[in-house]
């Protein structure tokens, strides 16, 4: 179902052809979803090489403001996507949890890179193996780093799940909340598995004996 | 058109360009022996000052490596610094190695420059892997206020102490981190707990508690200045002349 304009005036219930008024008959579902995701605030937050692929992407060339997101807030209370670019060490771990926790419903994440996705080759004691890890993630672009049309392509495919959200579930728009000791909202045995290494870097557990 | 200049079967390829005119030594040296050469004359000056608490020297890549005595680290950095036929007035960095060797002691390196004479000079002093020796040299921060962040990030990923450092923190890691020193070879590359249990402690790490949110103003911070920052900040600075 798209946006109808001007129905056909027999059948509309008052109809006033002086006044020249439009009309619109839609679904409020599809009106909400449809505002919601042409308009994404994007709360930035870069740490690394992928953040010059997003500002490439937010420049003139690429042109974020295309998909309504050209307002850059650097304020979580009023964002709508939080766009991890880059690795999140430990020592951030609580600062992006907070950002999240701050942001207000509806929110979405996007984890951009290989080393927000996975810790990418940062298999380390310092970086967290994928911000999954820490706060739910709505989208995963892949790419060390990816180009701006990988991070696009992406928002788009936000867009479209944003398109098929319907308000009658209303478990999606509930906050996730940690275990509140130890303010993980996935199991521990999960990260871990999450975290495992995996290709190359099995072989690297370079410690004196 | 003129055939070009046969060349000489005799003459190298390429021309070597010679840095400098004629006689004059190169602003940028090159075709430095890896070890040996002439060494940096602070060395006599050292060993007539302190005699024993300098232990050798080595000369590699044509920079001077003196090994001191762990305790008078701190004695013979203050002299280097304040002495005019010296006067070592900038601190460039501080650092330790461990080698990859179970013998092999921990090193700790202060690497020198004299702006006036234009000399390098780098100190090292061994702390052995005994169990024994505790792992302390002398805090230089009251030489070179400079050395202040430089010892914490030692301290940091060696946890090599500086006695007498006013303020020893963990400065890249944060401060509740338990699970040792990264750059120690006995670490494992992807630290001591599960992932989980990194990230748990992550997460418990209170940032508020401990660092302000609010950014420090120039006017709040203004006791601490510098005399001469102070009377810039006061009497306006001078823009272009």
């Amino acid at each position: 179902m798209g946006l109808i304009a001007k129905p056909d005036p027999a059948t509309a219930v008052s109809y006033n052809p002086q006044a020249q008024e439009g009309w619109i008959t839609t679904r409020l579902d599809f009106l909400v979803n449809w505002g919601r995701a042409n308009s994404l605030w994007p709360m930035p937050f870069g740490t690394a090489c992928c953040a010059i692929e997003f500002m490439a992407s937010a420049a003139s060339h690429f042109d974020l403001a295309r998909f309504g997101m050209e307002r850059m807030s650097f304020s979580p209370r009023q964002s709508d996507v939080l766009i991890c670019a880059g690795r999140v060490p430990f020592k951030l771990a609580p600062v992006i949890r907070r950002i999240y926790q701050q942001m207000p419903q509806p929110k979405w994440v996007i984890s951009m890179g290989a080393c927000a996705s996975s810790g990418g080759m940062f298999d380390s004691y310092a970086v967290v193996q994928g911000i999954d890890t820490i706060i739910p993630v709505d989208v995963y672009v892949p790419g060390c780093p990816p180009r701006p049309e990988g991070l696009i392509y992406g928002i788009m495919m936000l867009q479209k799940k944003i398109m098929e959200e319907r308000m009658s579930n209303t478990a999606i728009r509930d906050e996730i909340m940690p275990d509140p000791t130890s303010q993980l909202y996935i199991p521990p045995s999960r990260i871990d598995e999450l975290s495992e290494p995996f290709g190359n870097s099995v072989h690297q557990t370079r410690s004196m004996p | 058109m003129s055939k070009p200049a046969k060349q000489d079967p005799a003459a190298p390829a390429f021309a070597i360009v010679q840095p400098g005119q004629p006689g004059q030594q190169p602003a940028t040296p090159y075709g430095i022996a890896h070890r040996g050469g002439a060494h940096n004359p602070s060395v006599e000056a050292l060993r007539a000052q302190f005699g024993a608490a300098i232990l050798r020297h080595e000369v590699t890549w044509g920079d001077t490596t003196v090994y001191v005595e762990r305790a008078k680290v701190g004695e013979i950095c203050a002299w280097l610094k304040a002495d005019p036929s010296q006067s070592y007035e900038y601190l460039v960095d501080v650092t330790a190695v461990e080698y990859r060797d179970h013998v092999r002691p921990i090193e700790v390196v202060w690497h020198l420059r004299s702006l006036k004479h234009r000399r390098f000079l780098r100190l090292k002093t061994e702390l052995p892997k005994d169990g024994r020796t505790p792992l302390e040299v002398p805090s230089v921060w009251g030489v070179w206020k400079g050395a202040d962040w430089l010892e914490r990030e030692c301290y940091d990923m060696f946890g090599i102490t500086f006695a007498g450092h006013p303020d020893l923190r963990r400065i890249l890691l944060w401060e509740q981190y338990k699970e040792g020193f990264p750059l120690r070879k006995d670490f494992p590359m992807r630290g001591r707990f599960s992932r989980a249990q990194q990230l748990t402690n992550a997460l418990a790490a209170d940032p508020e508690a401990r660092y302000s949110m609010e950014e420090i103003s120039i006017a709040e911070a203004y006791g601490d200045l510098p005399a001469d920052v102070r009377q810039r900040l006061t009497g306006g600075e001078k823009v272009g002349e």
